[in-house]
């Protein structure tokens, strides 16, 4: 009883966290700069790095060719990487806090299959895929992309948010995600049969993933739908706090419980939905940011962790558009590929150094 | 502060002067669960009715039950969780239903049965969780958040505590924590649901005592729902007993305990209340008596001893019984069988074992 005397040496120390959290989200802003830059100079056609800043801030280059590729090529295809990174982080936040299941992301609970389902729908229906389908296609039609894919998260988000209500288990309901993932996937078979033949071809180089499809009028649309939903989420920080010890206390504490997870359900339906219709289904990176980035914070606190997965989304994002465009050549690898590679192990590791994981994760 | 509450802002119904300053009081509640049967919709089916309880600020209230009994709907209810089939709960004359969950959660707190998982939270920021219904729009912690949460680790005793990581804790520490949680956000009521499911003894008894002196220094007026009883009956200053035909007895222990409630309530075939010493026993028939020659301290250990082999003492005046046992120093012990055989045999385990075959 005594020992409360002993919580005051500690109070120098209480100061530390918080310079930790802003070590850690100044180094990951300043990587990721550092990375958009490398996206922008990197490629088949190699571009100086102080030509590319120039070029960011409005001087002309040396070569006016650079110019243009920087800024019909790479601009887009670095800021694609940019949002969609931090679109999926942020996904994964929510949706891991909302299922209160560490192996939740839009990936792993099928929500990018169902938006393939809504994407598939308009390439069948109307013969267009936004991003790898810049050809003959109006405003209108990317914004039906962006709302048919969005739609096709949302439903398969409800229905786990639904069946997560009976199932307890972590494992299990990832076992759910990814039967939802491939019954969505052969939906998907079915219709492309009554596709036209190049645009199934088409349709299975957009399942590969790609940031470098999307051009400007494409990022007309996806930029605001993601910032909107990275907004929302940033001001619903202080809900998904409450949420942290589960509905039930959330709940006493005065929260409106269906309202936030409506509002979670909505935001994270619209990133989800937005960053599969222009890159395609981009495999771990929303489940793999989330625990590197609490780790690095060293708290689960959304106030910290909610931005600096934005950014650490966005860093590993432009990571792998890097590695998948390997410089010298003119190979493109499938992003998917990139992503799954590093995500793999990270859910792997977690598993095996979790105790509760091997249990079944059962909360 | 019990003086300063403000006079209940709903109707005059008749019971009034029952509203204790910043206690919880119901009326008439029914708690139960809303079925949908398909012929007739929403069937109520209620496990307690009737109640007319109250639990005093600066009391520690407990509420004792058997398994099934209804503890956990009653509770569940007391905290909004579940609504109310019938009647009303008050908090210092204030209905419950005419209050917004963000101003509730700033009168009343909870600590629950779930285990959390906390993740990477420090102790001191799963506490300042508490500060949920306080913070504004983004949540940030002003000072006087800070304080509230640096106040409410010290009210239980974690201060030491404040930075750790929650996941590292105790069974005992996480619950500490967790009722700091629940005063962090402080309220005027705190329920807790068995809080001492998961401890050990000492941290039962650490804990339980921990709530009784929040109750009395703080002025809280605290709920709290267990299965331990014999603790509880000792340090509760009040107690609702739920019995098995879902009547629930509201009283101070010894109140309870002089009915013959607490009896009726949990005595079963190998269990009998024992109201002189406010303990359980196993209840058993004794097969014999025995005279037993030994000083008084020892009297109590050696009747423990030979009640668990079905054995009764005889009383001193009673010459008939041909069994004895007499003590003769510090574990030595000389037995006399029915068949007038004299064994030695030293300490309780061999005696035990003597006497068996009696």
């Amino acid at each position: 009883m005594t020992l409360t005397s002993v919580a005051v040496p500690d109070a120098p120390r209480a100061a530390r966290p918080g310079r930790r959290r802003l070590a850690v989200v100044l180094a990951l802003a300043v990587g990721t700069f550092v990375l958009f830059v490398l996206t922008l100079a990197t490629g088949s056609h190699p571009v100086p790095v102080a030509d590319v800043v120039r070029i960011l801030f409005g001087a002309t280059a040396d070569d006016p060719r650079w110019t243009v590729i920087v800024e019909e090529v790479r601009l887009p295809r670095a800021l694609t990487a940019t949002a969609v990174g931090a679109a999926l982080a942020v996904a994964g936040v929510q949706m891991q806090t909302l299922f209160r299941n560490a192996l939740a992301d839009p990936f792993s609970l099928g929500l990018s299959s169902g938006a393939s389902i809504g994407v598939a729908a308009v390439v069948v229906g109307t013969g267009g895929v936004a991003g790898s389908f810049t050809g003959n296609l109006a405003g209108l039609g990317r914004v039906g992309v962006v709302i048919a894919a969005s739609l096709g998260a949302a439903a398969v988000l409800a229905l786990v948010l639904l069946l997560s209500r009976w199932v307890k288990s972590a494992v299990t309901l990832l076992v759910i995600g990814v039967m939802i993932g491939s019954a969505a996937t052969a939906v998907v078979g079915v219709m492309l049969v009554y596709a036209r033949p190049e645009r199934a071809q088409q349709f299975v180089m957009w399942g590969l993933g790609s940031f470098s499809a999307t051009t400007w009028p494409d990022l007309q649309v996806m930029l605001p739908v993601i910032g909107a939903g990275l907004l929302a989420a940033l001001l619903t920080a202080k809900r998904l706090n409450a949420l942290l010890l589960g509905e039930d206390y959330a709940r006493t504490m005065g929260l409106n419980v269906r309202r936030s997870r409506n509002l979670a359900l909505v935001g994270t339906s619209l990133l989800a939905g937005a960053a599969t219709a222009f890159c395609g289904p981009v495999a771990f990176l929303g489940l793999a940011v989330p625990h590197l980035t609490r780790v690095a914070l060293g708290t689960s606190d959304h106030r910290a962790l909610v931005p600096a997965s934005m950014l650490a989304g966005a860093f590993l994002a432009l990571a792998c558009g890097l590695l998948s465009q390997p410089p010298g050549t003119d190979s493109v690898l499938p992003l998917s590929a990139i992503t799954s590679l590093f995500g793999a192990p990270v859910v792997i590791a977690f598993l095996i150094r979790s105790r509760r994981g091997v249990q079944g994760v059962a909360s | 502060m019990s003086d300063t509450m403000t006079e209940p802002a709903t109707g005059t119904a008749g019971r009034q002067d029952r509203d204790h300053a910043g206690g919880l009081a119901t009326q008439g509640l029914a708690v139960g669960y809303r079925t949908r049967s398909p012929r007739r919709r929403r069937a109520n089916r209620p496990v307690l009715s009737g109640l007319d309880l109250e639990a005093r600020a600066g009391e520690l209230t407990v509420l004792l039950g058997p398994n099934g009994a209804g503890k956990s709907t009653l509770l569940r209810t007391l905290c909004g969780l579940l609504p109310p089939l019938d009647g009303r709960i008050r908090i210092g004359g204030t209905d419950l239903a005419h209050q917004p969950p963000a101003t509730l959660a700033r009168r009343l707190a909870v600590v629950l049965t779930d285990r959390v998982d906390a993740g990477l939270l420090s102790v001191r920021e799963l506490a300042g969780l508490g500060r949920h219904p306080h913070t504004g729009f983004t949540g940030r912690l002003t000072a006087a958040d800070h304080a509230a949460v640096e106040w409410s680790l010290k009210a239980v005793c974690a201060g030491h505590l404040a930075d750790r990581p929650a996941a590292e804790l105790s069974d005992g520490e996480r619950q500490r924590v967790l009722t700091a949680r629940a005063l962090a956000q402080e309220p005027e009521v705190v329920l807790l649901d068995e809080p001492t499911a998961f401890l050990d003894v000492p941290s039962r008894v650490a804990l339980t005592v921990l709530l009784r002196d929040l109750a009395r220094d703080k002025g809280l007026t605290v709920v709290v729902s267990t299965h331990d009883l014999e603790l509880a009956l000792r340090v509760a200053d009040a107690v609702w007993l739920v019995d098995r035909e879902s009547g629930v007895h509201a009283g101070a222990p010894e109140d309870l305990i002089h009915n013959g409630a607490v009896a009726a309530a949990f005595d079963a075939d190998h269990l009998a209340f024992d109201p002189a010493s406010g303990t359980f026993g196993l209840h058993r028939t004794a097969r014999a008596h025995v005279a037993v020659d030994a000083p008084a301290n020892v009297l109590p250990l050696l009747e423990r001893a030979l009640a668990r082999e079905g054995l009764a003492l005889a009383a001193p005046a009673e010459p008939t019984a041909d069994r004895k046992v007499s003590w003769g120093g510090p574990g030595r012990l000389t037995l006399t069988g029915p068949d007038g055989q004299v064994v030695r045999v030293h300490g309780f385990h061999e005696l035990t074992r003597a006497v068996r075959t009696w």
